[in-house]
């Protein structure tokens, strides 16, 4: 059982590193679409997946966040990639596994998976 | 439409952050004798207007400017009143807003309450401002998250730090789990 003792015992583990993480500002931001439509959508899975990978694969300088209807409803989930000095990025239709490709190739390797975004699909 | 009770949870819920809520009262409560299963969810947002109240159920009213319908609250009544079940939503401006839903909990029609420890999880971990005060019911059993608890335990750790986050999953499914024995519900 989860006790409020170990809560503290993350916090003190914890404390002496929070500063380090507030003086790097996160310069990547991946935002997930979470408003009625993406949730219908199945945007959930995508947010989780996309927060747990980060985590695991310890990316540095990135932060997952979402945030509501971006507008483009019939494109749901959505998952914007955006980068300082960069074009934002517009993935669309995502699925956890779509997803964890773009943390790999977008994320890692800094390679736009064109076939997910916006662009492509308007073409 | 949504395909878990939870979802529609989780969507209704992003209104109460969204209304400026500092704190948000969700309670899941099922109930095998009396066939019922019970979402409240209560904020101190901003509240609606009574005209606002009266159109909230309407697909074609929403508050946003990206689009022109609101399905939010219309999906989560329509999920109750599918089940045979019930819809009211109360509000005052200024003081909040009040959702409860009941299902009918042996209903056919009754969608899956779903991944209900996630969604808890997600609103916590994604409205760093907003404190939430969960509590789950089943049957005679119960427990209750409360985020104020953690915030004063954490001071300025914030819940997104991977080992706070994972320590709240956790929490939340270890406590489901000895709530109701692990029930699908």
């Amino acid at each position: 059982m989860k006790s409020l003792e170990e809560l503290k015992a993350i916090r003190d583990k914890m404390q002496g590193q929070v500063g380090l993480r507030a003086e790097s500002e996160a310069s990547t931001r991946v935002v997930v679409g979470m408003a009625t439509c993406g949730i219908a959508s199945g945007a959930r899975p995508v947010l989780t997946a996309l927060a747990d990978a980060v985590a695991e694969k310890q990316i540095p300088d990135c932060s997952v966040t979402q945030t509501g209807c971006i507008g483009l409803c019939q494109y749901e989930p959505i998952v914007e990639v955006i980068q300082p000095g960069k074009e934002k990025v517009t993935y669309i239709k995502m699925t956890p596994e779509k997803a964890l490709e773009i943390v790999d190739k977008h994320l890692i390797r800094g390679q736009v998976v064109t076939e997910y975004t916006i662009g492509n699909a308007l073409k | 439409m949504m395909t878990e009770i939870s979802l529609n949870i989780l969507d209704v819920t992003e209104n109460s952050t969204r209304a400026g809520a500092s704190v948000v009262h969700i309670t899941v409560e099922v109930n095998e004798e009396r066939d019922l299963l019970k979402v409240l969810i209560e904020d101190n947002g901003c509240g609606m207007s009574k005209e606002q109240l009266a159109s909230v159920k309407d697909p074609f009213f929403t508050t946003r400017t990206t689009r022109k319908v609101g399905l939010g609250v219309p999906f989560f009544r329509e999920a109750a009143l599918q089940a045979n079940g019930s819809f009211d939503i109360e509000s005052e401006p200024g003081v909040g807003t009040k959702v409860i839903a009941e299902f009918q909990l042996s209903n056919i029609d009754r969608m899956p309450l779903g991944d209900i420890t996630g969604t808890i999880h997600q609103l916590v971990i994604y409205h760093p401002d907003t404190d939430f005060v969960y509590t789950y019911v089943f049957n005679d059993k119960s427990f209750t998250m409360d985020t104020r608890e953690f915030r004063e335990i954490l001071g300025d750790v914030p819940f997104d730090t991977k080992e706070v986050s994972d320590y709240i999953k956790e929490y939340l499914s270890e406590n489901k789990y000895n709530t109701d024995n692990g029930k699908n519900i």
